[in-house]
């Protein structure tokens, strides 16, 4: 038997009851077609979450206080608000570190903010001129806090897109709110500059901030010099696990902890973030790349289940053929192909309908699914698989009937 | 020429409900003969006709087709056997549903691995034969009526050139007129054609128009004679 002549066999077999071979093609597509849009929500989550992180800044190590750990008891009042960091550390690891590009130490508290008869509770963080540049932070409108005026421990006020909009109107013009005045736990501050909106939500929304010079929050918030964080930004990323390294020795030198398991500090490191979210997120994806596979094995047994009908059905039939000279093979291939073909367009329309499910909730924003090749490869390879598992078995039943008995089935 | 020596089946050999359809049956048919097999049900015609057909092997026994032993061959062998030598014409008629009745007569051929082009000539050929009007070949099968059917079941067996045509019951589903008229074709192409056509039939009229009649009865011949009174089949009803 010819290919071409065992094309037109399955043609005429699929198209001989359209509604059940639409029906049974159904369980393969809505399979492949959320395998494909599984995968691709994963993939996408993924990178909405890792675009997130690096939102805070690239290549970044945060140190951050932790409770004295001393002998005796000790009150502890939680470790953010431990007192161990202090500017002096910072400027120490500015110079000290040679990995480290920049540093950023600051003090962020959350404070009530009036403006004009509003009011706001949200983050206030007393940073450097250096923060932009690690946090990735940049301003839209006016400027950002300058070295002078840290050095003048003058009162003025950079805020984020969202505090802007709480505090002057979710319309207010940013140059229009440079140069109020906005109060801050009843200090007047002026408003200088209005930075751009990052997005994401991963750690706390950074646009609902307000920026202050350092040396101001220490002076009139903390009433103390020492820092919440201090943002540290590696040369490249190859040197960051370096950067920690050093960092975290240079911080134990001058805290005078000789075990470092003592030690009153964190050190985190931006990749070990990412590594970890990546982690939930593959782990996301797998289980629903699961759920969406059993629907795939399902639709299998669905074109198992038809066939083995069809070969019921056309018992007769398949006695005719083998009667007029079809060999075991001829059966055998007939039926398998035509299981073969059923999956395949399944698994075509399901890719088509998978992809469209994703473009569909990127363009609705609701998230950046990416439909990869590799999925696309893996669902076609995974459907032509099933039609050979799942024909296989009613394919053979076919070819291993006795001509005699087919022909005088009723 | 077909050649059946001491051929013997039994069913369930070695069982205790062990069945022996056919006690040993010896006959040599010629080219060109138009035979009737006859017997009532249960009598091993259905066996015998298997046999001759290449659809089963015989327990014991010699079947020679063509001067090839075809009762020792695997199921795929006997398959080569009845798509080159043997041409069916069943008493359910067995089209394939929603199909035309040219494609119905070119599957044997879809099974040689002929070319689409001549597999249609030699259809068309066949169908003319078998006494189709070429304004059916178009039809699906369901369109047909009894007769035609059954025509079209002859062309499909003619197709593919077969030593040998073997009908089984081929007017047991039709009227008498119609059976008539069927019966009428294999006389035309035993006539014309030189076919070898075998007739397996349990009623006396139909097998009276067969040149020779078998008798089978419990699984052995019971006579085996020349009819010098063959019936034409009156094609003018």
């Amino acid at each position: 038997m010819r290919t071409v002549d065992l094309f037109e066999e399955t043609y005429t077999a699929l198209t001989a009851n359209k509604v059940r071979t639409g029906l049974t093609m159904l369980g393969i597509i809505i399979g492949i077609a959320s395998v494909i849009a599984m995968t691709a929500i994963g993939a996408g989550a993924q990178n909405s979450v890792q675009a997130s992180i690096q939102s805070i800044g690239s290549n970044l190590v945060l140190v951050m206080p932790g409770a004295q750990k001393g002998p005796g008891y000790q009150v502890s009042a939680g470790r953010g608000s431990a007192r161990t960091l202090t500017r002096e550390d910072a400027t120490a690891l500015a110079s000290g570190v040679s990995t480290a590009q920049e540093v950023a130490p600051d003090l962020s508290g959350r404070y009530q903010i009036t403006a004009k008869g509003t009011n706001t509770n949200t983050t206030v963080d007393g940073v450097t001129a250096a923060y932009p540049d690690v946090r990735n932070v940049q301003i839209d409108t006016g400027s950002f806090i300058s070295d002078a005026n840290d050095k003048d421990i003058a009162k003025v006020a950079v805020l984020g897109p969202t505090a802007m909009q709480d505090l002057f109107g979710t319309d207010a013009d940013p140059t229009q709110v440079i140069g109020q005045n906005i109060r801050i736990k009843g200090y007047e501050f002026t408003v200088i500059g209005v930075t751009k909106a990052k997005g994401g939500s991963g750690f706390g929304s950074q646009d609902d901030m307000v920026f202050i010079p350092l040396s101001t929050a220490e002076r009139y918030f903390a009433g103390a010099d020492y820092v919440t964080t201090i943002s540290i930004q590696a040369v490249n990323a190859q040197s960051m696990t370096q950067l920690q390294n050093d960092v975290t020795d240079l911080l134990l030198q001058r805290h005078n902890i000789s075990d470092p398991t003592q030690a009153d500090f964190t050190v985190l490191n931006q990749a070990d973030i990412v590594a970890t979210a990546s982690s939930v997120t593959n782990t996301f994806t797998l289980l629903l790349a699961a759920v969406a596979g059993i629907s795939l094995v399902v639709g299998g047994i669905g074109i198992m289940n038809m066939m083995l009908t069809t070969v019921t059905e056309r018992t007769r039939e398949i006695g005719l053929r083998k009667a007029i000279g079809a060999k075991k093979r001829d059966i055998n291939l007939q039926f398998l192909v035509e299981a073969i073909v059923l999956t395949f367009i399944g698994g075509a329309v399901g890719v088509g309908i998978g992809w469209l499910i994703a473009f569909g909730l990127s363009s609705l924003g609701i998230l950046q699914a990416q439909v990869s090749m590799s999925s696309v490869l893996l669902a076609f390879g995974v459907s032509a698989a099933i039609g050979i598992v799942f024909g296989y078995y009613p394919a053979r039943r076919a070819s291993e009937l006795n001509p005699i008995e087919a022909l005088r089935y009723e | 020429m077909i050649e059946i020596k001491d051929v013997t089946k039994t069913y369930s050999p070695g069982t205790d409900v062990a069945f022996q359809a056919l006690k040993g049956v010896s006959f040599t048919i010629k080219d060109g003969e138009f035979v009737a097999i006859m017997g009532p049900s249960g009598s091993g015609k259905s066996t015998l006709m298997h046999i001759m057909g290449a659809l089963d092997t015989p327990s014991s026994g010699l079947y020679i087709l063509d001067g090839k032993d075809v009762s020792t061959l695997s199921d795929d062998e006997l398959a080569e056997i009845r798509k080159d030598k043997i041409g069916f014409v069943f008493q359910s008629f067995n089209l394939l549903p929603r199909t035309t009745v040219l494609r119905n007569v070119m599957l044997p051929l879809v099974y040689a691995g002929i070319d689409e082009r001549s597999r249609e000539d030699r259809a068309k050929k066949a169908l003319t034969a078998a006494g189709m009007n070429e304004t059916h070949f178009g039809h699906r099968s369901n369109e047909l009526s009894g007769g035609q059917i059954q025509r079209v079941a002859i062309a499909r067996a003619l197709v593919n050139d077969p030593t040998l045509i073997l009908a089984d019951e081929p007017t047991g589903n039709l009227d008498t007129r119609t059976g008539e008229i069927v019966l009428g074709t294999f006389q035309k192409l035993n006539e014309e054609q030189g076919r070898t056509v075998v007739l397996i039939t349990h009623e006396q009229d139909v097998a009276e128009h067969a040149t020779r009649i078998i008798h089978i009865r419990d699984g052995a011949i019971q006579s085996d004679s020349t009819s010098h009174t063959k019936r034409k089949a009156r094609t003018d009803i």
